[in-house]
């Protein structure tokens, strides 16, 4: 193993909140803190007895994919959120990755809350061993790793970017999976709170590395555009792998390889590049959209049905706070 | 007489408040710095006019009816989710009375509160949420907006049956 200085920030200034440069920590900040949440304010234990519905085979595989969602998780909070905070470009964007380094830390700890609501120790035990044994959860992990220790601060924003918005999503799927069938509904409850944090942070993390794209020369950009499509592209045939090795056993590969694309595709447009999967394989089966958000259907397109409904706005007078539903 | 050109010349002097600035625009968006919408829009090849960001800036007014395109800031619950940008625009009965319809863009991890700055606009103006995309969009989104608005306004054109 060989020894890496630590890198940390030069010069540290008293931070001030009155003097802001960038309004977009700001709103994040803000956005972050009421989000915040705790995953013991989530009554897991209503699902004991659903958990006890389901086979062995699909115990084990929920059990898998949450250690390997913990990995990453650890990887986020420990590493990842942190490694970005000497590339700051404000003194508030450092302090907004501290908040996402702890509320990695909190995602973390949220899924041994699952298992020992759930689960025996020796399952668990059993579950964290598969986790480091497993040769594609391990090679996503190295494969992160090595760019957050890079020397290239855009580099890092894509992998924590593609991290965020795309490596969790073949384990994200089966919590939905088993909420649109009924199971796990509270487990659900609280994986979405962790996807909706993951979404604020992508969205920062990718905000902030195209403000750092405007800085540097165009072939700095073009060169940077390719390594994000490679580096893509390397986690995504990991990704595939590692997918078959979970869930070829439930028959759900092909159903997860869609939610992957179209993950995929938000990862890109979070890093300002265009979505890259074409809408062919990124129809994601329409249970786990309605599971992710009720809403996302095609039957809320306006434009695809009659539109026989419509009336003439009527103006109504308005006060700002009438805007909060 | 003297006195009133005098103020005038004052105003002006001082570079008092012009008023809103009008546009003719059927296509108005807001768009954070983040620039998703911007994009998106970019993407339509339509005139559009974008909601000034800055309160110091001249605000919008609408002067032929017009669809409103926005991002809806993640929240909970519907608080917070429509830009304040927006609010402000729509606070202008002129603006109100002129949008009819509304195109919303947000993220499914956001759950419920998916676009719900389309639906709480929806509601509160009473005009229909035509679409809803996620982030800047796909070009399948690009294609069926394109479309859908060209038909949207043909068909408001058609006398009332």
């Amino acid at each position: 193993m060989t020894s890496e200085k630590l890198k940390l920030l030069d010069h540290v200034q008293a931070i001030n909140w009155n003097r802001i440069q960038d309004d977009k920590d700001v709103e994040v900040w803000n956005r972050l803190v009421n989000n915040f949440w705790l995953p013991e304010k989530v009554p897991l234990s209503n699902d004991v007895q659903s958990w006890h519905t389901l086979t062995p085979q699909e115990q084990q595989l929920t059990m898998r994919v949450f250690t390997g969602l913990t990995l990453l998780d650890t990887i986020q909070g420990t590493v990842g959120a942190v490694s970005l905070i000497p590339d700051a470009l404000t003194p508030h964007e450092e302090a907004v990755y501290t908040n996402i380094a702890f509320m990695e830390s909190v995602h973390a700890k949220s899924y041994s809350s699952i298992f020992s609501t759930l689960c025996s120790t020796k399952e668990i035990d059993d579950a964290f061993r598969w986790s480091v044994e497993n040769e594609n959860l391990q090679r996503k992990a190295h494969i992160v790793m090595d760019y957050y220790r890079g020397d290239e601060p855009l580099k890092r924003k894509v992998a924590s970017t593609l991290l965020e918005s795309f490596l969790f999503y073949s384990g994200f799927y089966l919590p939905m999976y088993w909420s649109s069938r009924a199971k796990l509904t509270n487990t659900a409850d609280l994986i979405r709170l962790i996807i909706r944090d993951e979404a604020v942070h992508g969205y920062y993390i990718g905000y902030k590395f195209q403000k750092g794209l405007e800085l540097v020369s165009e072939e700095k950009r073009q060169e940077i555009k390719d390594y994000t499509f490679e580096l893509l592209f390397e986690l995504y045939e990991n990704e595939v792998q590692y997918t078959h090795d979970l869930y070829d056993v439930v028959g759900l590969s092909e159903d997860v390889k869609k939610f992957l694309h179209y993950n995929a595709n938000k990862a890109l447009m979070n890093l300002g590049y265009e979505a890259m999967f074409p809408s062919s394989v990124t129809d994601v089966n329409p249970a786990i959209l309605s599971a992710l958000s009720p809403n996302a259907d095609e039957n809320h397109d306006f434009f695809s049905g009659s539109g026989s409904s419509y009336v003439i706005g009527k103006a109504v007078n308005t006060e700002d706070e009438d805007w909060d539903f | 007489m003297t006195a009133q050109a005098i103020g005038a010349g004052e105003a002006r002097a001082l570079g008092s408040d012009p008023g809103p600035r009008p546009t003719a625009s059927r296509l108005i968006y807001f768009s954070s710095v983040s620039g998703n919408t911007h994009r998106f829009v970019g993407k339509l090849g339509l005139e559009a006019e974008r909601i000034p960001l800055l309160s110091r800036e001249r605000p919008l007014r609408a002067t032929e009816p017009f669809v409103l395109i926005v991002p809806t800031y993640g929240g909970t619950g519907g608080a917070g989710s429509v830009p304040k940008q927006v609010i402000r625009f729509l606070n202008d009965p002129h603006n109100r009375g002129l949008i009819r319809g509304v195109i919303s863009a947000g993220n499914t991890n956001f759950g419920d509160n998916y676009c719900a700055a389309g639906d709480i606009i929806a509601v509160k103006c009473g005009v229909p949420h035509l679409y809803r995309f996620e982030l800047m969009g796909t070009s399948e989104d690009v294609d069926r907006v394109t479309k859908g608005l060209d038909e949207f306004w043909t068909r408001l054109s058609l006398p009332p049956q």
